[in-house]
């Protein structure tokens, strides 16, 4: 079932003076149709600007198209009255978990988004305690989030969208203020979100080896979606991505020069795991 | 220009109950000209190591020096400091709050005391530099996207011109093309300028591609302080750590492991693919 849908999606920011008068208009979204089913793990690259963080405010409803519509969950998101019942069902975490943090003490503020849902405490604590286990910040329950380092932020604010079991959450870069270990930590758990709870997962990131799981990997360039597949078919196309100022994993990129310098090694090759199969094939062909 | 920490220790909250020890006894020395990468995982105190170069933070106790100088004693210009030591934090957001990108990019060398022709002209450079287009220079800075921001708070802090750049997490959030471009332009200004700097990242990749030396910092401690590949030979202590050796490193251990006689002293793409046709074209 489709569990997010666009159709011709197009939005537009406009900026305004003091008076009130258009100074100009960035076009951030353009004829995006989108339809992502029910328990997918979708990933969404794109340069900077290309409009990645906009498409993905669509869909909890923070912002409205300005052509086109969108459904989450069946529900036309510029309808105010699914206002509450889109955030639900579509949870999502920024970039910057700055903002998001309202609590005082970390496990506050995790259990702020299931307490206002009327979740009953025994499970608000219960919801609380896995969400922050899911992330690795269990020892820091009782520390004041303004006082954590950029990535342990990140990680409460992961916790607190978890804990409203959400039917999708979207992730927009949240790994990008971790350590090597935070990363594969939230990588981890939003993997397993989506393997075990069936949660559909939308992954904004520049780090490509986090792709490399995703089911579905949509590419955009200017407001487009310029290209879509297989995390295996998108790392084939090297020099198409780099056009699109994007890159592959660093193993990918090995493999790439390893072919160009004349070892018969396939194509769009995602793992060390795989890249060592296919050399230790060319020795044994070969001895 | 040399920086020196003596036995610098920093506690958050020192007086409370919620006392953090960010910093426990670091000493290291930083000369003139250097490229330093500086690893550790969340809240190891990377973020607050940095701020204590350019005098924002104060040691609880120890002492650093500044071309020799003890940057705690009353005659010691901090405002000098300011201009000769720049950091670009951790958050481009804590560094804008102009109203157009454009004015906010002016901030810096305008404190500095520089004429406006001089200070506008640097401005435009920095943002070039950055490359920040015309079009967006009298926009809101508010009103771009992650990336955009991140571009002009580091066109901030060049400026002002300083001989020591310290970038905290720049590259985090920007496109990989992004990235590989403000790399670029900070190991330009390395070669070409002579800047001293201090690359705070989560990237184990750009680090080793770009830095000579690594600190590496774990609960508050400075860990080690070697070469890049000394540093990631530490494969097991590093990943304990929260951090872990650059893609490719892993790679060669991997073939290592099938019994293949291949160095595993490899941190850079262009060194595995010589290792690898060394030993695949016996
Ligand atoms: N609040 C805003 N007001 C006006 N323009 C905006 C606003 N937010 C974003 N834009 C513009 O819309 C375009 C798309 O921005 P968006 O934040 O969606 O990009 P993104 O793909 O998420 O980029 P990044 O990788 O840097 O996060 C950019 O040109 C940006 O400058
Ligand atoms: N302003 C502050 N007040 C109190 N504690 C802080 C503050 N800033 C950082 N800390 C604490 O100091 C430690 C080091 O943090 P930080 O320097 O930000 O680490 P990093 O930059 O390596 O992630 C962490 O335990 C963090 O929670
Ligand atoms: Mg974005
Ligand atoms: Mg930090």
């Amino acid at each position: 079932m489709s569990l997010i849908r666009s159709k011709a999606l197009s939005f537009e920011y406009i900026r305004r003076d003091e008076e009130g008068n258009v100074e100009g208009i960035t076009r951030a979204v353009d004829n995006v149709s989108l339809d992502v089913q029910q328990g997918d793990f979708v990933a969404i690259l794109g340069h900077n600007g290309s409009g990645k963080s906009t498409l993905a405010k669509h869909i909890n409803a923070i912002l409205h198209p300005t052509e086109g519509t969108v459904w989450v969950d069946g529900m036309d998101t510029s309808d105010e009255n699914n206002l509450w019942q889109v955030r639900q069902t579509a949870g999502m975490v920024f970039q910057n978990p700055d903002n998001q943090i309202i609590g005082q003490v970390v496990e506050e503020d995790v259990g702020f988004g299931p307490e206002n849902l009327g979740v009953p405490t025994p499970e608000i604590w219960q919801r609380v305690e896995e969400s922050l286990k899911a992330v690795g910040m269990s020892e820091y329950r009782n520390h004041s989030p303004n006082k954590l380092s950029g990535g342990q932020k990140q990680r409460v604010s992961i916790a607190g969208v978890i804990a409203m079991h959400p039917k999708c959450i979207i992730l927009d870069e949240p790994t990008a203020m971790l350590d090597p270990s935070g990363r594969k930590e939230v990588i981890r758990a939003a993997r397993a979100l989506n393997d075990v709870e069936k949660i559909t997962v939308i992954l904004i990131t520049h780090y490509m080896e986090e792709v490399i799981y995703a089911g579905k990997v949509l590419v955009m360039d200017k407001g487009h979606i310029k290209m879509q597949g297989s995390p295996r078919e998108i790392f084939s196309r090297v020099e198409e991505l780099k056009e699109l100022r994007l890159a592959v994993p660093q193993v990918t990129l090995l493999a790439h020069e390893l072919k160009k310098r004349g070892l018969p090694i396939p194509d769009g090759i995602l793992t060390t795991y795989e890249l060592t199969e296919a050399l230790m094939k060319i020795k044994r062909t070969e001895g | 220009m040399s920086i020196i920490f003596n036995h610098v220790s920093k506690s958050y909250d020192a007086d409370t109950q919620l006392k953090t020890d960010a910093l426990k006894d670091v000493s290291f020395k930083i000369d003139d000209g250097e490229f330093v990468g500086l690893i550790g995982h969340t809240g190891s105190g990377k973020s607050t190591l940095v701020q204590h170069m350019n005098g924002l933070l104060k040691p609880t106790s120890g002492e650093i020096y500044v071309d020799g100088k003890d940057i705690a004693d009353k005659e010691y210009s901090l405002k000098d400091l300011r201009g000769k030591v720049g950091l670009v934090f951790q958050y481009p957001e804590h560094q804008l709050f102009e109203t157009t990108v454009f004015e906010d990019v002016c901030y810096g060398p305008k404190n500095l005391g520089l004429e406006k022709k001089e200070v506008e002209l640097r401005a435009y450079e920095a943002l070039k530099q950055v490359g920040i287009e015309d079009d967006y220079f009298y926009q809101s800075p508010f009103d771009l996207s992650g990336g955009q921001k991140r571009r002009a708070a580091i066109a901030g802090v060049l400026a002002m011109k300083p001989e020591v750049l310290i970038l905290d997490e720049p590259t985090a959030g920007l496109d990989p093309k992004g990235r590989e471009e403000i790399l670029e332009l900070v190991s330009r200004l390395h070669r070409e300028n002579n800047i001293t700097v201090i690359l705070v990242s989560h990237s184990m990749d750009d680090v080793a591609d770009y830095a000579d030396r690594i600190l590496v910092m774990d609960h508050g401690k400075l860990v080690y302080d070697d070469t890049v590949h000394e540093v990631f030979k530490h494969v097991k202590e590093l990943e304990e750590m929260g951090l872990a050796i650059p893609q490719v490193t892993y790679m060669m251990y991997d073939i290592a492991a099938k019994g293949v006689d291949v160095s595993t002293d490899i941190t850079t793409i262009d060194e595995a693919v010589e290792e690898i046709m060394k030993v695949w074209s016996k």
